[in-house]
């Protein structure tokens, strides 16, 4: 058995792994095969090293130190937020009781689901991605996919030792599942649809970051109000690492439409596709499809599971502290989106516990709209009046109160005739994907960048744009 | 159960006397059973409190006996129902007319208890009443009406163990109960002569034998009434029908004829008639003529509100968890030398001990502590001195008291699979799950067996290693007349064949698991995260599901008699006692004796 030192070497750890027999024991078992994992379902490209930023601990200095180093050889820590000894649970009607940090018997089988299906997507984005490399604009953009790809692998780290270290035999059963299941198999897929879609090209990867990363960002951070203390804890810091994958995809879609717009003011048109760019309307199309498949992830406008993961202390909501209420919600009660008997797009009220689901959504909903104005404020500054917007929430639903019918992007309720002739106008066409395919021309060579997308105003940690982010072999 | 109209058998001239006087008057003392608390009662809702500052106790002797009359003139033994009208459990109700409740039944299983151990001499027991014209008229309805649906459930489920005690005594140990019907037995009380070998109903044109729950009280003759009429005494299905939807019952020839009692006795000859009777079943006896009983003497038991302890077994009571750790503890010594030597440790020898322990605790957990959902049992001890005890009694098992201690075993056990709670088995080094004490590990609904150490353990502490011996492959079968290793394997007789072929093997945890005798076996790590998720997740659960499924899954296999009273008949019961048409306002429980007539709910379920 390797000495415990060795682990405190390997993975960068703040939950005292060193003193942790079962966690040493678990991990021995899981390490080879996460990177047996790793080599065969994490980037297909092969690379000496990638200018990759590791963390090392959770503060100011520790969390983001940068240096070149093989992909494989990448220190997957681990990682939980300063404990506060003091805390109370926020809600539910374990409010003001002290935080846990056990799991109870009680919330044994909800919480270790709760956990696998947070898990599970971590891993499934990297599998998604892993072909991205073979056509990466630039080396900055080649290393941006990099760095997402070994932080999501650290959050599953994160899930496993939440699995491994408190749920037991069963804990490590489903950590070992977790590696099993691989995106679009068809033995085992992962557990969420939208994870099993591999992602083709980069406009796809920047909008997947943007938006679908993002729904990753409010469930960390309703599981982030958790009563289960070590589950809180780990999200925490998960949500800043998630942040900057958001950057990614934030800064990504805003070089695409610079792109786009600089061509459009250039040369005064619409037809950017001659000059090798891609048109605005196509953008829009990513956009919605991204957007509305996102929307799907937040489940049904209502859910008794949310409801009662609420009453039990499992999952708050976002921002659940500052939210001015009892914290309880028994007696209070939301507008949710429905059909209304009439089958028209609608509202409907219920309890607030009940549509938990809906009040994050809008929650979500709200901050994508924050990155729709900012984009079109790309395309202002560009003297361009053409604007980029995001479509109903009844579009293209196939979750929820709307998944029964068809809505354009403004929310006019279509017949299935209308919405077969229209879709084209409003989702990505074949035709679509094979010119967004046809882009997809690497460009390895250091300063470099494709035509379809500006350069970073900004490199990695003070470093210029021709920087050499990643060494291929 | 069987609730029984007192009195309503035998028609208008009781029925005055009867029902309307059993409204109680004021407080009474108690019956010796129920002992003032000595702790507050610590769980439950004060609303509770009032009902539970007191427990029940199980323990008593013949000279505490309030409600019957022991008369033994060797090969007989007469006992006489005699209840105390005012010596009921609980105020609020009086005992009329024979009619019992808790407080007489526990009367009712010590007898029978220290009949079987303390009196080889005798060889039949005649039930009868010491009451003019009455027998019994079984449960008493007041008390059912006012009670809580828990304690009509464990009531029921008590009397019918011990019902099922008569039974046993009859077929395995040459001592034959008779029923000596002098009097109308209503309800319970005919559930009673029931138990009974031989039933002898007095033809004085009055008495009769009857069942009126249903149609008096809405509910089922439930101490085992319906199964018996049929399966027993095989009445034919539509005379039993019939017969349990007359109120006035049936007496005389008509009673024989439709084999509801074996014989009506006139009057004129009833004494002679029951003497000569008993005689005859004393003759079958292979109960020694010499035997030499010995004495049950008072149990050495404390008990507080959070602990419970014995010589061989404590248990802590965990009421913030709901949980009971109950620890057994094997022999001190080593077993005597042979069966001479037993009869000299008397009630001190450790499986007749240990058993009764056990059985008490059971009991006064059953009744005392509702809310303590989990048992968690450990045993500690020398688990080859536990089987040398073993051995002793499978190689006396001739000797009418070593019959009788591995038949109170077997009952006992079969105690704790009725039991309404999760039973939980723990295997840790220093256990003696070995033999007759394995049997606790596979009556539980889960086990878990430490794999290796404890790492803080002694370095040379053994691993824990569990026992199969010969005292799990026949001589303590469940309910439904399988062992309980070959109800864990139904199906799978390579597997139990795998299991025979180690009888005497230490199994290490990894053995133990791989033949399936264990559920799970954490190592050192795991231990305490795994229990401890495990008891806590039960507990969050619902009790009536839990209890539901664990009755389910125990008695795999087929039915018995048995089997089909704890669970058909009682799982009908039990609905129905829930049901508004019995327990309701207006329901016919409730109504009974108030001259108002029940309103039923007419819909079908």
């Amino acid at each position: 058995m390797p000495v415990a030192a060795d682990y405190g070497e390997k993975i960068p750890n703040n939950v005292r792994l060193h003193e942790d027999r079962r966690l040493q024991r678990a991990l021995e078992a899981w390490q080879p095969n996460f990177l047996s994992w790793w080599d065969a379902m994490g980037p297909a490209l092969p690379t000496r090293d990638v200018y990759l930023r590791t963390a090392v601990n959770v503060g100011r200095e520790g969390w983001a130190q940068f240096a070149h180093v093989p992909m494989r050889d990448y220190r997957w820590g681990i990682f939980l937020a300063e404990r506060d000894q003091d805390r109370v649970v926020a809600f539910g009607e374990h409010k003001g009781e002290p935080a846990w940090d056990k799991v109870p018997g009680e919330y044994r089988a909800d919480l270790q689901r709760l956990i696998v299906i947070q898990g599970d997507t971590e891993p499934a984005s990297v599998e998604q991605q892993r072909n991205l490399g073979a056509t990466a604009p630039s080396l900055y953009d080649l290393r941006n996919l990099f760095q997402v790809n070994v932080e999501e692998g650290r959050h599953l780290w994160a899930m496993v030792y939440l699995l491994q270290a408190y749920f037991g035999r069963d804990g490590r059963a489903e950590a070992d599942q977790l590696l099993r299941r691989s995106s679009g198999s068809l033995e085992s897929p992962r557990i969420l649809g939208a994870f099993n879609e591999e992602t083709p090209d980069w406009l796809s990867f920047y909008m997947f970051t943007y938006f679908t990363d993002r729904d990753g960002k409010y469930q960390l951070g309703t599981l982030k109000e958790s009563a289960f203390d070590p589950l809180s804890r780990t999200c925490e810091f998960m949500l800043k690492e998630e942040a900057h994958h958001m950057m990614v995809g934030t800064t990504g879609i805003d070089r695409v439409v610079e792109r786009t717009a600089q061509l459009m003011a250039e040369h005064d048109t619409d037809e950017v596709v001659g000059h090798g760019a891609i048109p605005l309307k196509v953008i829009q199309k990513y956009l919605n499809f991204h957007y509305s498949v996102s929307l799907d992830l937040f489940g049904g406008e209502t859910s008794t599971n949310v409801a009662n993961y609420y009453t039990a202390g499992l999952k708050g909501r976002w921002m659940e502290e500052r939210r001015r209420d009892d914290h309880k919600l028994t007696d209070d009660s939301i507008m949710v989106d429905a059909l209304t008997e009439e089958g028209e797009i609608g509202q409907a009220e219920v309890a607030a516990l009940i549509g938990l689901n809906t009040d994050l959504r809008r929650e979500y909903i709200e901050d994508c709209q924050s990155g729709v104005s900012r984009w079109n404020k790309i395309l202002e500054s560009a003297g361009l009046p053409q604007r980029l917007k995001l479509p109903h929430v009844a579009f293209n639903r196939k979750v929820g109160a709307f998944a029964r019918i068809e809505a354009s992007p403004d929310g006019e309720q279509l017949s299935a005739e209308q919405w077969q002739h229209r879709k084209g106008d409003w989702l990505p066409t074949d035709v679509d994907k094979t010119y967004i395919r046809s882009l997809m021309q690497p460009v390895y060579e250091r300063g470099k960048i494709a035509a379809w997308i500006a350069p970073p105003r900004h490199g990695i940690n003070g470093q210029p744009f021709d920087y050499e982010y990643v060494h291929l072999t | 159960m069987a609730p029984t109209a007192g009195g309503q058998g035998s028609g208008a001239r009781l029925r005055s006397d009867g029902l309307e006087g059993q409204a109680g008057s004021g407080s009474r003392a108690g019956s010796g059973s129920r002992a003032a608390s000595s702790a507050p009662a610590e769980s439950g809702s004060a609303a509770e409190v009032g009902q539970t500052s007191s427990r029940v106790s199980f323990q008593t002797e013949p000279a505490r006996y309030r409600h019957w009359r022991l008369a033994i003139e060797p090969p007989v033994a007469t006992l006489a129902m005699d209840v105390a009208e005012d010596g009921g459990l609980d105020a609020g109700y009086e005992l009329k007319l024979n009619s019992y409740d808790l407080g007489v039944d526990i009367e009712l299983y010590d007898a029978v208890q220290r009949l079987r151990l303390e009196h080889p001499e005798v060889r039949t027991v005649v039930i009868t009443s010491a009451k003019e014209k009455v027998f019994s008229a079984g449960a008493n309805i007041r008390m059912l009406a006012t009670s809580a649906h828990a304690t009509k459930v464990n009531f029921c489920k008590f009397t019918n163990e011990t019902r099922n005690g008569i039974e046993d005594a009859t077929a395995n140990s040459g001592q034959t109960y008779i029923a000596a019907v002098n009097g109308t037995a209503s309800g319970g009380g005919y559930e009673l002569a029931l138990a009974c070998q031989h039933i002898m109903l007095i033809d004085d044109r009055s008495a009769v034998v009857s069942l009126p729950e249903l149609p008096l009280l809405g509910v089922l003759p439930g101490t085992g009434g319906l199964t018996r009429v049929t399966d027993k005494r095989q009445v034919r299905r539509d005379l039993a029908d019939y017969f349990a939807t007359r109120a006035e019952g049936i007496g005389g020839a008509r009673a024989v004829a439709w084999r509801l009692v074996d014989e009506a006795v006139p009057r004129s000859e009833w004494d002679q008639s029951v003497a000569a009777r008993a005689q005859e079943f004393a003759a079958r006896s292979p109960r020694p003529p010499d035997g030499r009983g010995i004495q049950l003497t008072a149990l050495d038991k404390s008990r507080s509100g959070d602990s419970i302890g014995y010589r061989h077994v404590s248990a802590r009571l965990d009421h913030a968890a709901g949980e009971v750790s109950i620890t057994v503890r094997g022999p001190r010594q080593d077993a005597p030398a042979d069966v001479r030597a037993l009869y000299h440790e008397g009630d001190a020898f450790w499986p007749l001990a240990v058993t009764r322990e056990l059985d008490d605790l059971i009991l006064d957990l059953r009744t005392n502590e509702l809310e303590l959902g989990t048992w968690v049992m450990r045993t500690e001890g020398d688990s080859q001195r536990v089987l040398a005890y073993d051995r002793l009694l499978l190689a006396g098992a001739g000797d009418w008291l070593v019959n009788e201690i591995i038949l109170y075993l077997k009952r006992t056990l079969k105690r704790l699979d009725v039991t309404s709670r999760s039973l939980i088995a723990l295997i840790e080094p220093g256990s003696c799950y070995a033999g007759s004490l394995l049997e606790l590990a596979l009556a539980a609904d889960r086990s878990y067996m430490l794999a290796g150490q404890f790492e803080d353990s002694e370095p040379r502490a053994e691993a824990a290693a569990i026992v199969v011996g010969d005292m799990n492959l026949g001589p303590l079968p469940m309910g439904n007349g399988l062992t309980r290793l070959h109800a864990r394997y139904l199906g799978d007789p390579d597997a139990l064949d795998r299991v025979c072929k180690q009888v005497g093997d230490l199994l290490l945890a990894e053995d133990a698991e791989r033949l399936g005798l264990i559920t799970f076996a954490p190592d050192d790590i795991d231990w305490e995260d795994e229990v401890r998720i495990a008891v806590e997740e039960r507990a969050s659960f619902s009790a009536d599901a839990l209890t539901g499924m664990e009755a389910n899954y125990r008695f795999s296999g087929p039915e018995t008699m048995e089997t089909k009273i704890f669970g058909r008949l009682a799982a009908w019961q039990n609905w129905i006692f829930a049901r508004p048409n019995a327990a309701g306002p207006d329901g016919a429980l409730r109504r009974y004796g108030t001259g108002q007539r029940a309103r039923f709910d007419r819909k079908r379920v």
